[in-house]
């Protein structure tokens, strides 16, 4: 007779697993980089390829050599954060400062904390955001979508609408006055527009969204909130003074708000674990990301607002907990 | 929409192999070994000794304390011996072990198919007798079912709630009973209205059975004050809690009964039991039992008697195929996986579960990636994740301000697990630690 196998309950498993949820968000992104494919050209491959390749090369070789632990590459997390690092960086970037955003981002940001599930940061952002302070020059070069085909390093390269407006805003130029010098807003809807590899195309990244949502890899409460806090107040100043506030409409489909938002924001290990904890995480990165873009020195702000808020997913889990069963019958009493 | 409970929940492959399949009686073992500890609460007491002759339905156990139950004779025969026998727990335990001969019923049972429906006790005198024929939940909690129907001083029940969800993949015993003895379900139902002197019963059935849903519900226009909820399919509806926050939008406080809400909630299968104990005078010694699985010959519902073992079961359903793994008391969220395939079945067996080799063994353990679907799924709105790190570093306190205690075990949180993460494993192990140190400190 067979020996019987004795283990407690749960006697079935769902069938999830980490790699089904980091391959889902891979494919989720497949439209972004078919857009950024298409806006610009040789670059983007060659950005996405080192991004990726250097983050799964330098997470094996920090597992084998230094940890000398088991190798978790093939769990796609390795290939994520390459992935969104790249979607992260100008597509005119040269492959050595990919090779050190790499290299910090998976090795500082993540395999130094314990490896997957234990950084506080998102390690794609801290790759970034450490060669935006490291190389603000070439970090700040941004190719001109659609005539860079076939050029990399030589790209021609030319302001943000971000940038535009900043700079504009600060010469005592009007809002309506400098939404004529940039694209539309349909064109910025579609992505027609200089920026990050993967940022530009607002269009493809809500098609990651949809994806993700069906397959419910995430769930709402973290995009809705980042896209709606910054919708609401842009809104609001935008009413205020409508020549020296730009309106809701150009800041979400400029930057990096919705790969933000979509992709950055929703990094399993580095948000909350609450929906209503994720409902305040998204409200501070909206509200940050508008006080940097608006108020800050800097014309964008998504990426450090992320970041800040990574810092308190800890206390939001600490003091936001989930609605428990028969809490609602007590209050209602009382 | 369909009403379901408010919070978390999952879905699993159903899997009703044996839905349809008619009840058949199981034949009756040549031996019955009939553990004394079946139920919640105090074991029984045997009142036979070896060697002693009993008749089917004859008392050979009784109840030692408010929350314990009699227990009846399965068969005739001779009592062989009482002793220590491998139950579904996986430990030896008392049993009263009956060797039998012919198959002769205490003569003050009603053997007849007839239905009754004149209701002539009264209802303490149905609460008293529902103890006498040592009736328990049959959903698998096993708890004494007089108890639930004495509403203690204070309380007030104002609605009787039928589980009839059987929200357990594969299991159907609860679906195939209210196909064939309906009447006497709706019968039963009005037994224990009577006895908690309630107007209002709700049968709660998922939307995987319409046909139940329809057969009852056609049932139940003839009984006045019953009506039938059909359900969103949702693992664990058939959890007391969730059940009630279903049917009737009421949630039960932390560490409170249904009756905190003016519920009481009975299982279908017990409702039956009750119909033939107060209508037949036949005490519980037999139940429906699935015996299921993938690979399983033939997936039935077996009429069998308490004690009979597992072996026999699976024999008539067409034998253990070679590649079993495994072998479950109950469905596979909350069943017990058993050792030896030679234990008895008891008043709580609601199926036998075999599982093929392959998905018999667990997924390795990766590292918790925070995708907060733990969170998500759980009935009880806990943070999983949270308790199974606490439980492992052994903070007590934490645990039990995490409400660790509220946990009803449902295993939602191992099943969604991406990581495989054995979550449910360190609940209960947090769940047994902090429950002695609360018992300890009232003391």
């Amino acid at each position: 007779m067979n020996t019987l196998t004795i283990s407690p309950s749960p006697h079935v498993h769902s069938g999830d697993s980490v790699k089904k949820n980091m391959y889902g968000v891979v494919i989720a992104l497949l439209p972004a980089l078919a857009a950024s494919l298409y806006y610009f050209g040789l670059g983007a491959l060659i950005v996405t390829l080192a991004a990726v390749l250097s983050c799964v090369f330098f997470e094996w070789a920090i597992q084998k050599f230094l940890l000398k632990t088991e190798a978790s590459i093939l769990d796609g997390s390795a290939a994520l954060t390459g992935l969104l690092l790249a979607f992260n960086m100008p597509t005119n970037l040269p492959i050595w400062i990919i090779i050190i955003g790499s290299l910090v981002a998976i090795g500082i940001g993540k395999m130094s904390f314990g490896g997957l599930g234990n950084n506080i940061f998102n390690p794609a952002l801290v790759g970034r955001v450490f060669l935006l302070i490291s190389f603000p020059v070439q970090m700040t070069l941004w190719p001109e979508p659609g005539k860079n085909m076939t050029a990399y390093l030589d790209a021609t390269t030319g302001a943000t609408p971000l940038s535009v407006m900043k700079e504009g805003l600060a010469n005592g130029e009007t809002v309506s006055a400098l939404m004529d010098k940039i694209p539309s807003i349909t064109e910025l809807f579609y992505g027609n527009m200089g920026g990050s590899a993967g940022e530009v195309a607002a269009v493809a990244l809500i098609i990651g969204l949809i994806y993700m949502l069906i397959r419910k890899i995430i769930t709402w409460h973290i995009p809705v909130t980042v896209i709606g806090t910054i919708a609401v107040f842009t809104g609001i100043l935008h009413l205020v003074n409508p020549e020296l506030y730009a309106g809701p409409l150009f800041h979400l489909l400029t930057g990096g708000v919705m790969l933000g938002a979509i992709f950055m924001a929703t990094d399993y290990v580095t948000s909350p674990m609450s929906n209503k904890g994720m409902v305040i995480f998204g409200i501070g990165i909206g509200i940050i990301t508008v006080v940097i873009r608006v108020f800050g020195a800097y014309p964008e702000g998504v990426s450090f607002a992320i970041i800040i808020m990574n810092g308190f997913v800890p206390l939001i889990d600490k003091y936001i907990k989930p609605k428990r069963f028969g809490e609602v019958a007590k209050t209602t009493k009382a | 929409m369909l009403k379901t409970f408010s919070l978390g929940g999952v879905h699993p492959a159903e899997n009703k192999f044996s839905a349809g399949k008619k009840i058949e009686v199981l034949p009756i073992p040549e031996q019955v070994s009939v553990p004394i500890a079946q139920h919640i609460g105090a074991p029984s007491e045997p009142v036979v000794k070896k060697g002693d002759e009993v008749k089917v339905g004859q008392l050979i156990a009784k109840s030692t304390g408010f929350v314990s139950a009699n227990i009846h004779s399965p068969v005739s025969g001779k009592v062989f011996k009482i002793d220590d026998v491998l139950d579904a727990s996986g430990y030896k335990r008392k049993a009263i072990i009956i060797k039998v001969e012919g198959d002769e019923w205490n003569e003050d049972i009603d053997r007849s198919d007839d239905l009754k429906t004149d209701i002539t006790l009264s209802g303490e005198e149905i609460v008293k007798k529902v103890g006498e024929s040592g009736i328990v939940g049959l959903g698998g909690a096993t708890f004494p079912a007089q108890v639930k129907l004495s509403v203690p001083p204070g309380k007030t029940c104002d609605v009787l709630i039928l589980n009839a969800v059987e929200c357990e993949p594969y299991l159907t015993a609860d679906h195939q009973l209210m196909m064939e003895k309906g009447e006497e379900i709706m019968i039963g139902t009005e037994i224990l209205m009577k006895a908690l002197k309630v107007t209002k019963a709700i049968i709660g059935i998922e939307n995987n059975k319409p046909d139940a849903i329809a057969h009852m519900s056609e049932l139940a226009q003839k009984h006045e004050g019953i009506t039938v909820e059909s359900l969103k399919v949702q693992y664990p509806q058939g959890g007391e809690k969730q059940l009630i926050d279903a049917c009737i939008k009421r949630q039960i406080p932390s560490g409170k009964l249904p009756i905190e809400v003016g519920a009481v909630v009975q299982n279908v299968g017990t409702t039956f039991a009750v119909y033939e104990a107060i209508q037949k005078n036949k005490p519980l010694f037999e139940r429906v039992v699935t015996v299921t699985g993938k690979s399983i010959e033939k997936p039935s519902n077996f009429m069998a008697r308490v004690g009979t073992p597992v072996s026999n079961l699976i024999e008539a359903a067409g034998g253990l195929p070679e590649d079993t793994g495994k072998v479950i008391g109950g469905g596979p969220m909350m069943g017990k996986a058993l050792s030896s395939i030679d234990v008895p079945i008891t008043k709580g067996s609601s199926g036998i579960l075999i599982m093929p080799e392959k998905i018999a063994t667990r997924k390795p353990v990766q590292n918790c990636i925070r995708c907060s679907k733990c969170v998500s799924v759980c009935p009880m709105g806990l943070s999983p994740y949270l308790l199974m790190t606490v439980s492992d570093k052994a903070v007590w306190d934490r645990a039990e301000e995490e409400k660790i205690m509220d946990c009803i075990e449902c295993g939602s949180c191992s099943y969604t697990c991406p990581s495989s993460r054995p979550l449910l494993d360190y609940i209960r192990l947090g769940k047994g630690k902090v429950g002695q140190i609360m018992r300890s400190r009232t003391k």
